[in-house]
């Protein structure tokens, strides 16, 4: 995009993208993602942020277009690597030349590629999903600090990270045992679980899956929906009043449940997107520690006690 | 009149090179100015006379700086000077238009009206003009009547909703929420509300009229699919017919279809009247060919029923009804309409079995999944 009007400012404009599933039926599917981007639009990292989506609008057909700026890091808001990272973000955004291997990923390990736009001719750096980053880790850890609202939770304490899986794609669940892996090796829960809702281990019977009176489930999902509100409430056996009205914690068998809702509306997971950004060489300085200092500050709540 | 000094500053620097801008000209030859408008011509100006000529003409100078030494893309440039009409009138009688009732352009459903704010600009940001944007149906509304919010994030919740507070799942559906205004905005905030409102609306309208709007037809479209839409690329030409009179006409959006069945095979259904193109055929447009795609492998059957002249009108006036978005405005006692809720229940009273079936006529098995 030209400047042809420009008279200031010869630094390299960088933008960040967070690119989304979105919903034509959930107006609150977009509301994290809009969330983390006004987090990031606060800390001055970018000169320009912006949100796209695959079913709301800008489409990821046309974001690029209206995105001024002469490198933009786009970071999928996406749990697992799979069909959306790896052919209809790319496909949609045209990047030119585009092939998977250039990630060289083992189902989680995807950073960054850089491409052209072939529509528009801008440099993209296209980045692994922010669920699979490994500062995840911290934003999983948070959100069970959020609900429980205890800032040492760990020690007496299960934690149960659900994901979706699903058979159609392997890396659905590798995700999530990922980061279920690294918590159980850098902290102190006395019991860290990977739970899916439709492949083993199912979410369904979470009582029998912990030895813990307390367990803290936390679902890797970008947003609430059906299946953070609904869906896994009712597999788990949690009394529930209604979408998104249960109790926290809740009584399962004799296990208290503290269930977080989605991982995607922690306001950390904003520091995760940034985390992603500045892996592909966006120079944003000091924000990352910015973002971490506002969004662990900020009073998150979760859930209807 | 006064202008800001860093104006003349800015102005005696260009005449370096030469000034040629909206009727304004202003050169200079071994220190000596020319300034010249299509009304007055000054000729052998110290630099004090420059100062004191373009103070004297400052709608030219401000006019000047405002289009040329602030950053903007090409299209936003673009833009903005289309809404003040900038190609069509002169600066003296723009400047007229834009410091009494302003300049206002329609935006789809939005009423974007240009003022002149000088006064409180005084120390030369280049901010001299200044945009509101409100629903064009609440053009006469008082501001104290409206929300009014001066951050283009803001846009967002406002485009979320319709007024009954439905979900708007297409940002150009002409159901955009009324009740609300943006005031007192920048050019670069004006746009960034524009873009939350109704994204990438002012790139594709520049681009179409530069001519390069990358329109992606339909079979383009269609043939790009993966997933569980892969399946449309079997509608035809006269099903995509029948796709764009149900989604893509004005009565369900605003952006003007430029895209066809290729770009070899137009397509009848009419495109539109609005001021920007639609380039391709939108995510919500797929989604709802998928499923459309899904119902047109089923055959056809012959049923039996019978239905007196009136109960065929009427089932004629329920679809026209639901198809035109009239439901709820049809009175609640208004038994001549076919679509009144009591003459509908009466109908399946009468007509449908205790299975919910019309006339007791056995619904076939579909004979795909869909």
């Amino acid at each position: 995009m030209s400047r042809a009007h420009a008279q200031s400012g010869t630094d390299t404009k960088q933008a960040l993208v967070i690119v989304a599933h979105g919903s034509h039926l959930n107006p609150d599917s977009s509301a994290p993602t809009f969330d983390h981007a006004d987090t990031i639009r606060e800390s001055g990292a970018f000169d320009v942020v912006r949100e796209a989506f695959w079913k709301e609008e800008p489409s990821i057909r046309e974001v690029l277009r209206i995105v001024e700026a002469d490198e933009v890091f786009v970071v999928p808001l996406f749990i697992s690597e799979g069909y959306f990272t790896e052919q209809v973000i790319p496909r949609e955004l045209r990047l030119d030349g585009w092939d998977v291997s250039t990630w060289e990923s083992d189902g989680t390990s995807a950073d960054y590629a850089t491409y052209e736009a072939a529509d528009i001719g801008s440099t993209v750096h296209y980045c692994g999903p922010v669920g699979t980053h490994d500062s995840m880790a911290d934003v999983i850890i948070q959100r069970a600090r959020s609900v429980t609202d205890d800032p040492a939770v760990g020690p007496g304490f299960g934690l149960a990270v659900v994901g979706h899986g699903t058979e159609r794609n392997e890396n659905s669940a590798k995700a999530i045992h990922y980061h279920a892996d690294r918590i159980r090796e850098q902290h102190d829960f006395d019991e860290v679980k990977a739970l899916f809702m439709d492949e083993s281990p199912e979410v369904d019977d979470i009582a029998e899956h912990f030895d813990s009176d307390d367990v803290v489930v936390v679902p890797l999902f970008v947003a609430d929906g059906f299946h953070t509100q609904e869906d896994i409430p009712a597999d788990m056996g949690l009394p529930t009043d209604g979408p998104g009205e249960y109790p926290v914690p809740g009584t399962v068998e004799d296990t208290r449940i503290w269930y977080s809702g989605a991982v995607g509306t922690e306001p950390l997971l904003a520091d995760a997107i940034l985390e992603r950004a500045s892996d592909a060489g966006a120079e944003i300085s000091d924000a990352i520690e910015r973002v971490r200092r506002s969004t662990r500050d900020r009073d998150v709540v979760v859930g209807k006690p | 009149m006064t202008i800001p000094q860093s104006h003349v500053a800015a102005l005696r620097d260009a005449a370096e090179s030469g000034v040629s801008f909206d009727g304004l000209s202003v050169t200079v030859d071994d220190e000596t100015y020319t300034f010249a408008t299509p009304d007055e011509r000054h000729t052998g100006l110290s630099a004090a006379d420059l100062a004191d000529i373009a103070a004297a003409n400052d709608a030219y100078v401000t006019n000047w700086h405002y289009w040329t030494r602030i950053d903007r893309t090409d299209s936003e440039q673009e833009f903005l000077r289309w809404l003040e009409h900038a190609d069509e009138l002169a600066v003296p009688e723009r400047y007229d238009s834009l410091s009494e009732d302003g300049l206002t352009r329609l935006w789809g459903e939005l009423s974007i009206t240009t003022t002149l704010d000088a006064g409180k600009n005084e120390d030369g940001d280049g901010d001299q003009r200044r945009y509101s944007i409100r629903h064009e149906d609440d053009i006469g509304a008082d501001h104290a009547e409206l929300a009014v919010y001066h951050d283009p994030l803001d846009a967002r919740e406002v485009a979320k909703h319709d007024d009954d507070g439905r979900y708007r799942p297409l940002k150009t559906a002409p159901t955009l929420q009324t009740g609300w205004a943006f005031t007192d905005l920048n050019g670069r905030a004006l746009l960034r509300t524009i873009d939350f409102l109704y994204p990438a609306t002012v790139h594709n309208w520049y681009l179409e009229r530069h001519e390069n709007l990358d329109v992606s037809h339909w079979r383009e479209t269609a043939q790009r699919q993966t997933g569980i839409y892969d399946l449309i690329e079997e509608l035809d030409g006269e099903q995509l017919e029948w796709l764009t009179e149900a989604c893509c006409v004005d009565s369900q959006c605003l952006k003007r279809r430029q895209w066809d069945e290729s770009a070899d095979e137009p397509l009848d259904t009419p495109r539109g009247d609005g001021v920007f193109p639609c380039r391709e055929p939108c995510s919500l447009v797929i989604a709802v060919a998928r499923k459309l795609t899904l119902l047109e492998r089923e055959q056809t059957h012959e049923y039996t029923f019978e239905l007196t002249p009136s109960e065929k009108e009427q089932l004629e006036t329920l679809i026209d009804t639901v198809a035109d978005g009239h439901t709820e405005e049809i009175r609640e006692a208004d038994a001549d309409n076919g679509a009144n809720r009591y003459r509908a229940r009466y109908l399946r009273a009468k007509r449908f079995d205790e299975h919910g079936q019309l006339s007791g006529a056995p619904t076939p098995d579909a004979d795909t999944e869909n």
